[in-house]
């Protein structure tokens, strides 16, 4: 692990950095400062949770796959097997797996967007 | 740029409003990558306008989608005017011999379009509850008119098909879009009769006043022939419900008050489910559309970090349809 400093801790200094000019800055420009505050604000946590994350994807989408390989290769075999009809909606556990997928990308991509209740 | 439009619109003025009439006030409001808007006002002798002109600034490129060209819009514009249903109305299409290029002027009305703004600011707190209703009211307005000649005609099959041949293009291998994609082709409803669609109606495209609720219907170059359902469910897709997920159409109504203010102003009868089957293909479009727009930084075509931020948002679209296949669309 790299440190002093971390990966995190520059992208938090950038982001603060943004931060404190984007007063200044013109409508465009601010608005383009927030988009750019809240990019850091994905890396950061992809930083500290994509890890996990990921292998946590890799071992749900190997269960269901029944085989073992990075979560590229299983996300591209799994959209071979919908595309063929060899799995859909109704595959035992197909579903709940990619629930536990997605809210775990969601809470690094857009942790305050609100979904659709179930 | 601006001086172009300037003159073309002060050569313009005594023709809409009289001799000696002018303009003033001209502000650039908004401009994307091919259109533009601005705002001025037209001062006559006894009275002044506020007014809109959209202009297009580059060619129209068909195959980077279905928008229709500034006339039709005006010709749709006129259209839902006529059968009584809330528009900016048009005042003027430009002609060669203006020098505007192709661009059309419409009164400018005064209101709220912000999303975000139309579902949390007190200001709107009293109207809210009335605007499903009026939606559904306004959109069975818009599909008994009569559509202007050269519309496209599009069934939930053909628009899963066009976004599927996209999604393919993009290279992307994402299971809940290709789940969402196979599932949507397998239960397609059977094709129902079909009527001149808005194409883009949703929270962020309607003008909202404090007290009369929705006061236009904005941004009509979507529009298209096809399934009422259609655009009864892209104003429930939660990406336009600005985080009041618990309120599905708009962020500010519910379904029933959608569905029965549509039926009361004499729309064809529409089951829920299939405007819960429009909806998450509506989802599906969208998120096949954030993708384009990373794909649009991605390949270098725009190096705006909005691009690639828009990127992330497919996920959004990802948990909401996971949730309307887990809740049996």
């Amino acid at each position: 692990m790299i440190e002093h400093p971390k990966a995190e801790e520059l992208v938090e200094a950038v982001a603060r950095w943004i931060d404190s000019v984007r007063p200044q800055l013109g409508p465009r420009d601010a608005f383009l400062a927030r988009v750019a505050s809240n990019a850091l604000s994905v890396v950061r946590r992809e930083l500290q949770q994509g890890p996990a994350a990921e292998a946590a994807a890799v071992a749900r989408l190997s269960a269901i796959l029944g085989r073992e390989g990075t979560l590229g290769d299983l996300n591209a075999d799994l959209c071979a097997r919908l595309r063929a009809g060899e799995m859909d909606a109704a595959t035992p556990g197909l579903l709940a797996a990619l629930r536990a997928n997605i809210t775990e990308l969601i809470a690094i991509d857009q942790p305050s967007y609100a979904p659709e209740p179930g | 740029m601006s001086d172009q439009v300037l003159e073309g619109l002060q050569r313009l003025a005594p023709e809409l409003a009289g001799e000696g009439a002018g303009i003033e006030g001209l502000q650039r409001l908004s401009g994307g990558a091919s259109m533009e808007t601005w705002a001025f006002v037209l001062v006559g002798r006894d009275a002044r306008e506020e007014l809109i002109l959209r202009r297009r600034t580059a060619p129209m490129a068909p195959e980077e989608g279905r928008s229709v060209s500034l006339a039709t819009e005006a010709a749709l514009i006129t259209a839902a005017h006529e059968v009584g249903a809330p528009v900016a109305p048009l005042v003027h299409l430009a002609r060669p011999e203006d020098g505007l290029g192709e661009a059309h002027i419409t009164r400018r009305v005064a209101g709220e379009t912000l999303g975000r703004k139309i579902v949390t600011d007190p200001r709107f707190e009293a109207v809210r509850p009335r605007l499903a209703r009026q939606c559904g009211e306004i959109l069975a307005q818009i599909h008994a008119a009569p559509p202007p000649p050269g519309l496209k005609t599009v069934d939930a099959l053909e628009e899963l098909g066009r976004y599927e041949e996209v999604y393919r293009k993009s290279g992307a291998e994402r299971p809940i879009l290709e789940l969402a994609f196979q599932h949507l082709k397998k239960i397609a409803p059977p094709p129902a009769p079909p009527v001149l669609l808005h194409g883009d109606f949703r929270n962020g495209n309607l003008m909202i006043d404090p007290e009369q609720g929705v006061a236009a219907v904005l941004d009509w170059e979507l529009s298209h022939i096809g399934d009422p359902a259609e655009d009864l469910g892209w104003i429930c897709v939660n990406s336009w419900r600005f985080g009041r997920a618990d309120l599905p159409v708009g962020g500010f109504g519910r379904y029933q008050d959608l569905l029965d203010g549509y039926a009361q102003a004499g729309g064809r009868e529409i089951p829920l489910s299939r405007v819960l089957y429009w909806q998450a293909l509506g989802s599906l479009k969208w998120g096949v559309m954030c993708l384009m727009m990373y794909a649009s930084y991605a390949n270098g075509a725009e190096s705006s970090v909005e691009r690639p931020m828009i990127g992330r948002r497919v996920s959004e679209t990802e948990i909401d349809l996971v949730t309307l296949l887990e809740n049996g669309l």
